[in-house]
């Protein structure tokens, strides 16, 4: 097994709820993600997921526990440190509204290059090259709004992983997508961050995704409630005969 | 090494953007552009409604003016004593003093008859503009003129021709012929083109009524006085006060302010213009603002993926500063353009300070109006990027 790239120690995270009282959307979780492994985060909508996500991302500071990434503990970070962090370590995909707008595809991933000031020659080449990898040679030039949800997904993973981040994290990457465009951006991801070593989080409300990870975490109520590693079990959950739910218990 | 990084990375966010959308930051160039336009024009009648009013005595060659007393600086109403001048000119400080005479005319031999002030000062004495052309015209009652590039920019009237004026004297029109000797640079007294002659000529020619005809001693309206020193205007002020009978004294910046209806029409288009430029900072902000507004989860991206706060606000400066310019550089031409067909009669002066008054402070709305939007985008939360929170 690889080395540790993130580690979350009982992490809590408290909201205040309007009108009083509070609530913990993200309840005393611990986990590890090796590099080269990739892993899902599902469960069904307001179990914190997302908020989890943010609190990888260091987007979000949590109330307690820890967090660390390449063992570095994000909590003794300042701001301006934790934004370096961001664009030096992390990857990103998001929903939506991923790329830079007025940026070409192959400008918006090399973005990630320029942000930590290594955009040379040999990062155009890469860029290109990994572009090509997802199928998008002939696509550098356009812009965002010129290409397809599909086609912007995957510039959004050529962003995330082409400044050799230790960590990748990738919010719904197949919402916007159908079943086979889905599969498709799901599949390649996962291929990439295997051979190049990168610990990959996939946040998913959709199980079928789950069929190229290594590991299925399941959360509800803000809580860790299932870690599935199994391979055939995961082919069981992806295909959908099994309700989540059902594992669950 | 970081500043400088951060610097380029907003100047690439900026400029992609900006050439990228050119469409949409060219129509906000555009509107700026009608704003510049709009106030260079309000500062180009501001500027040519007061040299109306006030060239002549703008640049006059003396650091104070004498009136008659309780006169209350106004030129029209203050008539001296023949004597005033050589007292005031035994003053300890006073380098050298002119008596000024003025009144109104009018050149007949023309098509259409043009109304000119007719001033009187003596030649080579502060009062008299230095000439560009020609000579000064003797001294005593001699029927010579000197003109100003006013009269000879609307009238075709040249060094060695000959004018004919006409003056209402009792209740008589009287008519006089002068030989124009010299040009002098524009110096418009009272709106009007001016035309200088000797004292005694000025006090024949002059209109005035029956009674004043008996008597030929011009009497000046105010006396211009050169220091010595010009540190010293306040000692010297209060000396002439004291030691000269029947006189107030003040500096030149006054005597504009009072020559009549002066102060009063330039606050007026000041306020015209300091309104055009609110108006002009608060469609800049409105656009960045909604701008803005739209590119909440964008700005949330770029953020979450590294973008540090400084480098999102200076990109939105810099767009803000990009846009200003392009529009009044695109506002200046067009006035430029404009500027070009209009006749001398209009009173518009493109080249005063107040045009660069102007373009600086149409350049300074740009920031100002872009102010919020920029501090708001400041604050967006990376947080935005995961449609949370």
């Amino acid at each position: 097994m690889n080395a540790v790239a993130l580690e979350v120690r009982n992490v809590i995270k408290t909201f205040n709820i309007e009108g009083g009282g509070t609530i913990n959307a993200v309840d005393d979780v611990s986990f590890e993600v090796h590099s080269g492994e990739f892993v899902a985060l599902v469960g069904p909508s307001g179990s914190g997921k997302t908020t989890m996500l943010s609190i990888l991302a260091a987007l979000l500071t949590p109330t307690s526990g820890q967090v660390l990434i390449d063992g570095q503990d994000m909590a003794k970070l300042n701001e301006s440190k934790r934004v370096k962090l961001r664009r030096q370590k992390i990857g990103f995909t998001f929903q939506a509204n991923n790329l830079i707008p007025f940026l070409t595809a192959q400008e918006n991933v090399e973005f990630m290059l320029r942000l930590n000031g290594s955009a040379n020659k040999a990062g155009r080449m890469r860029s290109a090259e990994l572009l090509a990898r997802l199928g998008l040679s002939d696509r550098l030039r356009n812009l965002p709004g010129q290409m397809s949800g599909g086609q912007q997904q995957r510039v959004a993973i050529a962003r995330a992983l082409i400044h050799n981040p230790a960590v990748v994290l990738a919010d719904e990457p197949t919402a916007s997508l159908d079943t086979e465009r889905a599969y498709q951006v799901v599949e390649t991801f996962a291929n990439l961050i295997h051979e190049n070593g990168r610990a990959g989080i996939m946040v998913t409300h959709d199980l079928r995704m789950c069929k190229y990870v290594d590991r299925v975490l399941q959360m509800r109520d803000g809580k860790l409630v299932q870690v599935i590693d199994d391979k055939y079990d995961i082919e069981v959950l992806a295909k959908g005969e099994l309700p989540v739910a059902a594992i669950a218990q | 090494m970081r500043l400088m990084k951060t610097f380029f990375l907003a100047f690439y966010l900026a400029i992609k953007e900006i050439v990228r959308n050119k469409g949409r930051f060219l129509l906000v160039s555009l509107v700026i552009a009608l704003i510049t336009l709009l106030v260079l024009f309000i500062a180009a009648l501001g500027e040519g409604l007061a040299d109306g009013n006030r060239q002549y005595v703008a640049s006059l060659d003396a650091e104070l003016i004498v009136f008659l007393e309780k006169s209350d600086y106004s030129i029209s109403s203050s008539r001296l004593d023949t004597n005033t001048i050589r007292a005031v000119r035994r003053v300890e400080g006073v380098a050298d003093a002119g008596p000024i005479y003025t009144s109104t005319s009018e050149i007949v031999s023309l098509e259409e008859p043009l109304k000119i002030s007719m001033l009187a000062a003596e030649p080579d004495r502060p009062g008299m503009p230095p000439l560009i052309e020609g000579r000064t015209f003797r001294g005593g009652a001699a029927s010579e003129a000197v003109i100003d590039e006013g009269v000879a920019l609307r009238s075709g009237i040249k060094v060695g021709d000959e004018i004919e004026i006409r003056s209402t004297q009792g209740t008589e029109d009287e008519f006089f012929y002068l030989k124009v000797v010299g040009l002098v640079g524009k110096q418009s007294y009272f709106f009007q083109p001016t035309i200088f002659v000797p004292p005694a000529t000025w006090e024949q020619m002059r209109p005035q009524p029956a009674a004043d005809l008996r008597d030929t001693t011009p009497y000046p309206n105010i006396i211009a006085v050169k220091l010595a020193d010009p540190a010293q205007i306040e000692l010297v002020k209060e000396r002439l006060q004291v030691q000269v009978s029947n006189i107030e004294v003040t500096d030149i910046e006054t005597t504009i302010n009072n020559i009549p209806g002066y102060s009063a029409q330039q606050s007026t288009v000041q306020t015209q213009g300091a309104f055009t430029l609110l108006i002009g900072i608060l469609v800049i902000g409105g656009f960045f603002q909604i701008q803005v507004l739209q590119k909440v989860p964008q700005i949330g991206v770029l953020k979450a993926i590294g973008s540090s706060n400084g480098a999102v606000g200076l990109a939105a400066v810099m767009q803000i500063i990009v846009v200003t310019a392009i529009g009044v550089a695109i506002g200046g031409g067009l006035t430029y353009l404009f500027s070009l067909g209009f006749p001398p009669t209009i009173p518009l002066t493109f080249d005063g300070p107040r045009s660069l008054l102007a373009v600086i402070a149409l350049l300074l709305i740009g920031p100002l109006g872009g102010m919020v939007s920029i501090i708001y985008a400041v604050r967006i939360e990376p947080l935005k990027a995961l449609k949370l929170g």
